[in-house]
């Protein structure tokens, strides 16, 4: 499917998306309580088969976090980039993983750099940093007077 | 008369393979849980060599932070400045010359050479045959110095820029890569029949760490270990870049799904990629190897995402811009991460030999996972 | 001519003239002692080189170089590095057990030397169970390992421990095996006698295909037992970094590494007197001025030489081939070698007694 046909047949789901401009890839602004039954849509829809999630990471924009989901289709070679917008004091999102298994690893990450909570992820465990270790390194606002790099 | 450390409350054999480890090329940390010899989990512990390459990125200009992913998949740096060079020019909308065009896809190809045969000598090694790893080292050592030649540098090149390439190829590049082709294709032949043919490889690969396509494309598993899977995959043919869409190449698929033909793949990309280097090395066009660009890059806002097929994977480079001269969030979608996320599920039930021998085959660069 | 014999005599009764009969046992026991030490220095320190000229050679290297003339002095630098090292002993370990462990394997390499006939009328004592004496002396190594790699308190020792005691045990079989079915020609279990019925040519050709298949599972049998590449499982650096030597350091070590060496030599001096005639030159049934010429090489290379060579054999597998897997490894001894050499054994039973050997 072209990005106006992605766009058309998602708009008739549910009317709420709001679809950004611009870039390569249609952009869906979903709200974070309608992304889990958007994103069994569209992995289990023909139509769609978004069955490869190749990217999943967060952006912190200082009043909010968004998470980003980049899908493509290996059958129908389309791509769609999925946001949610997150409460940046208390951001939590269902957990995608037991839709497309490597947002387990990647929802992991982004948990321990972001401080975002994924509901119902089955080992939401800190994968890179350690155990004691205080902050979300990758936020804006993150600083270690230590390790930083300062230009 | 000593207490029996690290077993589970249920009596399971706990070790820790890493993060000092022979076969895990790195520093890799895997917590297994074996009962007898026989794997029931794997979880990888990362992070013991991340230095956190995304957040540095986001003070550093853009022509700046291409020269940090050299030390991501240092094994396929050129491949990581090529992604980041994609990333930017599409957001500055810069046409590259031809000729720069030829010669990135040349030493991405050239790269690809190099780092499977580096994986061709650490498996091997793996396995327990400790020879092919030097003549492995052999031929690398050959392509290693035609990149010294040309970017004068051997591991992270730094070599490819936005707009182009640094500087134009050494005069006898050309001359030099023909040479090597030459005596390439044969050494081809050798390692099949130093290792591929041998029954003892052969069994110690077929049928282990089998990997389904269901789970391939779940995982988010890339490049070989998901072509094996028989996952068609190939960035370079789904979404060509630079003059990949221009050159005869096949996109090697296996079925297997096991280590073994995860290693054919492997060698059929070597193949292939001889293949594409003879086609480009006579073609490659005059003109200038760098397109003008301003001195200090400023993207416009917005979001810009660049794949590449890495020797690895599935490189991704997503740069968010706010417009400045530095990425307001730059994340790196790393093959390795993925592909070592379904470790365990092709490891398990698996013998610790096995394992050894799904990892070679999974080409895990640490850096590359940890970023 | 020079002959280890004539020394030994010499020296014999030299001995014998000025000390007296049972003070001459005593020295000459002392000076056996000292010459299987220098022995086994020796050894080492040849086969390791060997091994690294012999790896560098297949993996186009050129190999140690720099110490000494063509780097002759490499292996005795390490060896001094080894002996100044700390020996460790973890905190956990079973002190007693882990520091005994090297010891074991030492003396149990040591003791198998006893038979072995180095040259013509030159061997420490020739039991006449010879050949049964070292089979069952070699499978007190597996007592060393396993004590070893228990007593580490190291979960990688442990598994190589246990790994080696499954793959020891099984593959005494089959060496076993191959050595009885050589027996059953010989019809004596002692060295001097078998080595002495290879007079007119050697069992390897005189014994027909049973002699060449029993000579095959015996090299696999050995290599394994002396847990060598492809059948390494024990050490598998690559898997279980070391094995069952993973905490041993300095000369503690250094033992386990040259009691492999040893044991590689002694496998490979039991095959050559089995099969290839031991010191026996060659010689070919009744070609008189043949077999005279033959006779002017000294036996001691004849024995020297076709051990080299079948260490070399086992060398390049080493550097040949990958590592088979443990199941594997269990699979090829009770499903192949075992049942082919049992039926080899019945075959060779046969042929012995039609005597269809010359």
């Amino acid at each position: 499917m072209t990005k106006e046909e992605l766009k058309n047949t998602l708009t008739t789901i549910n009317n709420q998306f709001t679809f950004e401009d611009g870039g390569e890839w249609l952009n869906v602004l979903v709200p974070y309580n309608a992304l889990k039954s958007l994103a069994t849509h569209l992995f289990a829809e023909p139509v769609f088969n978004f069955n490869y999630l190749f990217c999943l990471t967060c952006v912190d924009w200082r009043t909010h976090l968004t998470m980003v989901y980049h899908l493509t289709s290996l059958q129908w070679q389309h791509n769609l980039v999925v946001k949610v917008i997150l409460n940046r004091d208390k951001p939590e999102v269902d957990t995608l993983s037991d839709i497309w298994k490597t947002a387990e690893f990647l929802e992991r990450e982004v948990f321990e750099l972001f401080g975002v909570h994924f509901h119902h992820h089955p080992d939401l465990r800190r994968l890179i940093l350690t155990d004691d270790f205080k902050g979300w390194p990758l936020r804006k606002d993150f600083e270690d007077p230590v390790n930083m790099i300062k230009l | 008369m000593h207490e029996v450390v690290g077993t589970t409350p249920k009596g399971d054999f706990i070790i820790n393979v890493g993060p000092q480890h022979p076969a895990t090329h790195g520093v890799l940390h895997l917590v297994i849980t074996l009962e007898g010899e026989t794997i029931k989990k794997i979880e990888p512990h990362l992070g013991y060599i991340h230095r956190s390459i995304e957040k540095m990125c986001e003070s550093l200009t853009y022509r700046q932070f291409i020269y940090v992913t050299s030390r991501m998949d240092y094994l396929s740096a050129h491949i990581n400045n090529h992604a980041c060079a994609l990333c930017v020019e599409k957001g500055l909308q810069v046409d590259v010359p031809l000729r720069a065009q030829y010669i990135r896809v040349l030493l991405d190809e050239l790269t690809r050479i190099a780092s499977h045969e580096l994986w061709w000598g650490a498996m091997a090694m793996d396995v327990g045959a400790f020879t092919p790893f030097f003549y492995a080292f052999r031929e690398r050592e050959t392509i290693n110095e035609i990149m010294e030649e040309t970017c004068g540098a051997r591991l992270t090149m730094n070599y490819m820029v936005p707009g182009g390439v640094m500087a134009d190829i050494h005069p006898a590049f050309q001359q030099k890569v023909k040479k090597f082709i030459q005596q390439y294709k044969k050494k081809i032949d050798e390692y099949n029949e130093l290792v591929t043919g041998n029954i003892i490889f052969q069994n110690r690969m077929k049928g282990v760490g089998y990997l389904s396509p269901e789970n391939a494309i779940s995982y988010g598993c890339s490049g070989p270990v998901a072509r094996a899977s028989g996952v068609a995959c190939d960035v370079r043919k789904r979404y060509p870049y630079d003059v990949y869409n221009q050159v005869q190449f096949d996109e090697v698929i296996e079925t297997g799904g096991d280590s073994f033909a995860r290693y054919l793949v492997r060698i059929g990309e070597m193949q292939q990629s001889v293949r594409i280097i003879e086609q480009l090395i006579d073609a490659i066009p005059q003109g200038d190897f760098q397109a003008k660009t301003k001195a200090v890059i400023k993207l416009p806002k917005g979001e810009f995402y660049q794949r590449v097929e890495t020797a690895r994977g599935e490189l991704g480079v997503y740069i968010v811009s706010e417009g400045g001269t530095t990425p307001y969030r730059i994340k790196f979608r790393s093959p390795g991460f993925c592909n070592l996320s379904a470790l365990n599920e092709m490891a398990k039930g698996g013998k610790i030999g096995d394992l050894v021998a799904t990892m070679g085959t999974l080409d895990l660069v640490i850096p590359d996972i940890d970023r | 001519m020079f002959s280890l014999e004539s020394i030994k005599n010499t020296v014999q009764n030299w001995l014998q003239l000025h000390v007296g009969a049972s003070m001459a046992l005593v020295i000459e026991s002392i000076l056996l002692g000292i010459l299987v030490i220098i022995l086994f220095a020796v050894l080492g320190l040849v086969l390791v080189f060997m091994e690294r000229k012999v790896s560098a050679v297949m993996q186009i290297r050129i190999g140690p170089n720099r110490v000494g003339p063509r780097g002759w002095l490499q292996t005795s630098a390490d060896t001094l590095k080894l002996m100044l090292k700390e020996g460790l002993t973890p905190d956990g370990a079973d002190k007693f057990l882990f520091n005994l462990a090297p010891f074991i394997i030492m003396i149990a390499a040591m003791l198998i030397m006893i038979p072995i006939a180095f040259a013509k009328n030159f061997q420490i004592w020739d039991i006449n169970i010879g050949v049964l004496y070292i089979s069952s002396v070699a499978s007190v190594s597996v007592i060393a390992i396993l004590m070893a790699g228990w007593s580490s308190n190291n979960k990688f020792s442990l598994l190589g421990a246990m790994r080696s005691g499954a793959q020891i045990i099984s593959y005494e079989l089959s060496a076993g095996i191959s050595v009885i079915t050589m027996v059953i020609l010989t019809q004596s279990l002692s060295v001097n006698e078998i080595i002495a019925s290879q007079e007119n040519g050697w069992w390897i050709f005189k014994g027909h295909i049973p002699a060449i298949i029993a000579f095959i599972i015996f090299m696999i049998a050995v290599t394994a037992e002396t847990n060598r590449a492809p059948f390494d499982l024990a050490e598998a650096e690559s898997e279980l970094t070391a094995g069952f030597h993973t905490e041993y350091s300095g000369m503690k070590f250094a033992l386990f590494f040259l009691a492999e060496y040893i044991n590689i030599f002694i496998v490979c001096a039991v095959a050559s007197i089995l099969f290839f005639g031991g010191w026996m030159p060659f010689h070919i049934g009744n070609w008189q001025t043949f077999n005279h010429i033959m006779d002017y090489i000294p036996s001691s290379i004849w024995f020297f030489g076709k051990t080299f060579l079948l260490i070399g054999l086992i060398m390049w597998f080493r550097w040949t081939f990958p590592r088979l897997r443990i199941d594997q490894l269990l699979n090829l001894e009770w499903k192949y070698l075992l049942p082919i050499s049992l039926a080899n054994m019945l075959l060779m039973t046969v042929i012995a007694i039609l005597k269809w050997y010359l």
